[in-house]
């Protein structure tokens, strides 16, 4: 398993390479914004008819993350579905392997913007949920104790030797952690963007992911 | 058939004129449903095409649309507009001539729909987009004549497909349509004439007097061009001495940064205030048309500019045309010189520039073709299928229709005279269910078809996207460049998302000719400020690149071949006696390959002379094989002549690196991972409306980036590899940018003689390919190990403060 492991809220943090976040002493594995069921959603209302095969393909690298980590519990931290209709129009199939990834473990799905309400599949649903003092929740709260969210979506550009490689990344600071998409179909937000910057005092740490995450 | 109404001949004969030859049996032929004429420039085409409309609509004076005048350019529309003007007026006709391109406004396009013009200008877009509309068949009620100017520029794109895609669909409502196509010189009339008409209609070629040969020569100066670089700032004084003994000049360039780089330096040299121009794709509208109409006035004396004045508008008094940097084929050269044609029995007057060494040899091999009349050119293929695809979904936004109707139409198109029904279904398949292997959904349907069989749109909301999306120009995504002051600045043009990400505050750039300092995005625009520097930091926007021609490219072996180097300036022949000193010449019947180290990485360069696009298929080929051969190749860039490899590890056995038989077995392995291919993807998927094109309200609402066009490529790969936009993926990527073809004819030709030079330092001719732009970054193993290296350093760093 590829992963960087950091400090945060007082507890050490493993960054998978995925963009999925694990937690080894609590044996919890935190995923945000799956975004299943993108495709069926913009077919749906009369949008182009792209490739509906993301589903598929982001539970494939949940299911190695999960058998690389054995993890107690599983926290999906919002916008796990694309909207509503879309968790219940997933194929038969693909909701029995969300079934099977779950036997034998705590699920946990945190609701988002894209997915608020209780979805008809295994696990608890929460708005927000606190371990060890940290909060899960999809959307960065104003004032934020030791908080951990997703839904910006975020990445980052580095230059290096004149190469400029983007990718999706984690930030964090003191007070927040902000995990990137991990669904397959999704775009992101530039760390850069004021919308992000403004959520963190200074410049904040970064790790990139992909097939070795590096800390920056 | 038919002579000149008295009306006109005297009209004529007021003016002096007489109608040329092929004026004349244009007319004569009008009724034929096709005809093609091939004239250069100055002939009187406009009036050839248009002659017979004027007449008829002036012996049966009917309301509604008679003609449609198709051209590739907006600003060709308007200026026809003007032309017409003239004798409708003298000839006191009432014919009502509007134009319609995406410039129009909202609500003239809704009155040009209710009630039409006699003869609609319009680019194959907005025919397209009529063509959408359920009432179209009002719209055109009556249409008599098509008028297809620049044809032979239209073929040679994806636009040329979508309009003749059109016209089937309209023509299949008005039989009697009839087509006339406008053509420049090219190699293949023939193939044009098939192209135009309706297929089986017949489609003899006119052919005008060509004219006596030009003029053309290589521009002497003093001073030897740069050992590389594109700028050609060493010919600045003698370009602006040829500007002064003439009226006025066009100053061609290959892309629109060489052609802003060029305009800056011609600007600081100019010390008599000659008023020159510059024009180019980037400019503001505004800018281009101000350019346009001083042009038109005649009071340029130049104008810098690049393709977006290769068609077109008849600037009577351009006495001398100058190509800047190497003309990369012969037929556009000869087309280009052909816009110096102040009178049309006199022989056009033109001059080449070389930006650099090599492109000397370039120039004198193609005044050598130029002079044997040898135009090149690449046999045109089947119609593309993503074009069809939109074409599908257009005709469904128009209303229902009947896909053997519809099957019948597409394969009187001259280019999908060979698609087969299977093919032709697939296309529907896709358009209706996505065309994926696993078909799951109901909702997952675009077009559904009726319990009578005809296919409609089910969602009544897509008409509205699919029209968004209508065309086949491959705009990259931009910003506009606002000038800081006051509200609502002046917008100066646009540059490309990719160049604006790498600025930061205080970075200076030209555009239009002026040095600009960044200052920092706002609303996405880019805000810059005057600068008073003379020196910009960067140019702009990478424009259009062409691959040098096979016929060329062999013209220029074969000069270097030759040792006949008469025809060479002394500089150049010392170059090559040094290239030849340090390294070797390439030689017709090897692969001249050459190792050396700089700047800390190791160097492999190729010279293949297969054009471009093939020489980065090569360069993405060696890559991957580097890669597994774990030599971590950074990167490469492709020129026409050769492409450069660099990477943390030196090549040690080249021959095994280019094994022929390998290069194309490995084909279906590398076309999966490599950014070209999902560059042709990208466009193959914009165009069949999988993808939809990113408008400037999504980017405004800050909404997060679309899904990238790379990652669907990827899934599609994974899980439908034989979905039909992989397959047209392919099939473009093999023909266009990927450019098979020529890596075959490179091996056929050296046939694994391999001449493996390993040089001290950069050799000649390798020197202006470290300078080239247009870099492609190898997306592997490499990243990886300077990312880590790059955070161990900062880790060391860090250590002993601990």
């Amino acid at each position: 398993m590829n992963s960087v492991s950091f400090e945060f809220g007082g507890a050490t943090f493993c960054a998978l390479g995925s963009g999925a976040l694990y937690w080894p002493a609590q044996s919890l594995l935190c995923v945000s914004d799956l975004h299943l069921g993108k495709s069926e959603r913009i077919a749906r209302r009369g949008g182009p008819l792209i490739p509906p095969y993301e589903v598929r393909e982001t539970l494939e690298k949940l299911q190695s993350d999960i058998e690389a980590t054995a993890p107690a519990t599983v926290i999906c931290l919002g916008d796990s579905f694309d909207d509503p209709t879309a968790a219940t129009s997933l194929p038969e199939a693909e909701t029995l392997w969300i079934t099977r990834l779950q036997a034998g473990r705590h699920w946990v799905w945190i609701e988002g913007n894209h997915d608020p309400g209780p979805v008809n599949l295994g696990g608890s649903h929460a708005a927000h949920l606190t371990r060890e003092g940290l909060v899960f929740r999809h959307i960065a709260s104003k004032a934020p104790m030791q908080e951990i969210s997703g839904h910006y979506h975020p990445k980052t550009t580095v230059s290096i030797k004149g190469r400029r490689i983007t990718r999706p990344c984690f930030l964090f600071d003191q007070r927040r952690l902000i995990l990137p998409a991990y669904g397959v179909f999704t775009g992101g937000l530039r760390g850069e963007n004021p919308i992000l910057s403004a959520l963190f005092s200074g410049q904040p740490d970064r790790i990139l992911t992909g097939k070795i995450p590096i800390r920056l | 058939m038919r002579e000149l109404p008295p009306l006109f001949s005297d009209w004529f004969q007021k003016r002096g004129w007489q109608l040329h030859p092929h004026q004349k049996q244009m007319l004569e032929r009008a009724n034929l449903p096709a005809q093609l004429l091939i004239a250069p420039t100055g002939a009187g085409k406009t009036l050839a095409g248009f002659l017979p409309s004027l007449i008829e609509i002036s012996e049966k004076p009917a309301e509604g649309l008679h003609t449609i005048y198709i051209s590739p350019l907006k600003a060709l529309a308007a200026d026809i507009k003007r032309n017409l003007s003239t004798p409708i007026a003298e000839l006191g006709l009432s014919i009502r001539v509007e134009d319609r391109t995406g410039d129009t406004s909202y609500t003239k396009r809704r009155r040009q729909r209710a009630d039409p013009p006699h003869i609609l200008l319009t680019t194959p877009e907005s025919l397209a987009l009529m063509l959408s509309y359920e009432d179209f068949a009002r719209t055109f009620a009556g249409v008599q004549r098509v008028i297809i100017d620049e044809i032979h520029a239209l073929t040679e794109s994806k636009r040329g497909d979508q309009l003749m895609l059109g016209l089937s669909h309209l023509q299949a409502q008005f039989p009697d349509l009839r087509r006339v196509g406008l053509s420049a010189t090219v190699e293949n009339p023939k193939a044009i004439a098939t192209y135009l008409a309706r297929a089986p209609d017949p489609c003899p070629i006119l052919n005008a007097d060509p004219g006596p040969d030009p003029d053309i020569a290589m521009l002497r100066t003093d001073v030897p061009p740069p050992w590389s670089g594109g700028g050609a700032a060493y010919a600045i004084d003698a370009v602006m001495a040829q500007i002064k003994a003439h009226k006025t000049t066009l100053i061609f360039h290959n892309t629109r940064a060489q052609a802003e780089i060029f305009f800056h330096n011609l600007w600081l040299a100019n010390d008599d205030a000659l008023p020159i121009g510059i024009h180019h794709g980037s400019l503001d509208r505004a800018q281009r048309d101000r350019v346009e109409a001083a042009m038109v006035a005649g009071d340029l004396r130049a104008i810098v500019c690049t393709g977006s004045l290769d068609l077109g508008i008849d600037w009577g008094d351009v006495d001398l045309v100058i190509q800047i940097g190497a003309p990369k084929n012969v037929k556009r050269l000869v087309q280009r010189i052909g816009r110096a044609n102040h009178q049309y029995n006199a022989p056009s007057k033109a001059l080449l520039v070389p930006a650099n060494r090599f492109e000397v040899i370039e120039c004198v091999a193609a005044l050598q073709a130029v002079i044997a009349h040898d135009l090149d050119g690449d046999p045109k293929g089947a119609g593309p299928r993503d074009v069809l695809c939109q074409h599908i979904l257009i005709c469904a936004t128009a209303g229902p229709f009947e896909a053997t109707e519809l099957y019948q139409e597409v394969t009187t198109v001259g280019s999908y005279r060979g698609l087969t029904r299977a093919a032709f279904d697939a296309c529907l398949d896709y358009c209706a269910t996505g065309g994926y292997a696993l078909r799951r959904y109901d909702q997952w349907q675009r077009l559904q078809q009726r319990p009578d069989g005809m296919w409609q749109l089910r969602d009544p909301r897509t008409a509205q996207r699919i029209r968004m999306n209508i065309g086949t120009i491959q705009d990259s995504d931009t910003l506009k460049v606002r000038l800081r002051g006051g509200r609502g600045g002046k917008i100066l043009g646009e540059v490309e998302e990719a160049f604006a990400a790498t600025l930061t505050k205080g970075d200076t750039f030209l555009i239009g000719g002026e040095i600009v300092r960044y200052e920092g995005l706002r609303d996405l625009i880019l805000e810059v400020s005057r600068d008073a520097k003379k020196k910009p930091k960067i140019a702009t926007f990478s424009g259009s690149k062409f691959s040098t021609s096979t016929q060329l490219s062999h013209r220029i072996l074969d000069l270097l071949n030759g040792r006949d180097w008469q025809g060479l300036p002394d500089h150049t022949v010392q170059w090559l006696n040094l290239q030849a000193k340090l390294s070797k010449l390439p030689q017709r019947a090897r692969l001249l390959v050459e190792s050396f180290e700089h700047d800390g990485r190791h160097h492999f360069c190729v010279y293949g002379f297969a054009g471009r696009n093939a020489m980065q298929t090569l360069g993405l080929l060696l890559t991957q094989r580097m890669e597994e051969a774990g030599l971590h190749p950074m990167g490469f860039v492709a020129t026409d002549y050769a492409v450069l490899i660099w990477g943390l590890d030196q090549v040690s056995d080249p021959a095994a690196l280019l094994n022929p038989d390998g290069l194309r077995d490995g084909m279906e392995n590398w076309l999966a991972e490599n950014a070209v291919m999902k560059r042709s993807f990208r466009t193959t998927a914009i165009i069949a409306g999988l993808i939809e094109r990113n408008t400037t309200s999504q980017k405004k609402s800050g909404r997060q980036t679309m899904f990238s066009s790379d990652i669907l490529y990827d899934t599609l790969r994974k899980y439908d590899p034989d979905h039909l936009l992989l397959q047209i993926t392919r099939e473009e990527a093999l023909r266009g940018l990927v450019d098979f073809g020529r890596i075959e004819e490179m091996l056929t030709r050296t046939r694994g003689r391999i001449d493996h030079v390993t040089a001290t330092g950069i050799t000649p001719f390798a020197a202006p390919l470290l300078l080239e732009v247009g870099k492609v970054p190898v997306r592997g193993a490499a990243e990886d190990r300077l990312l880590l290296e790059a955070a161990s350093a900062v880790l060391s760093k860090a250590e002993p403060q601990e």
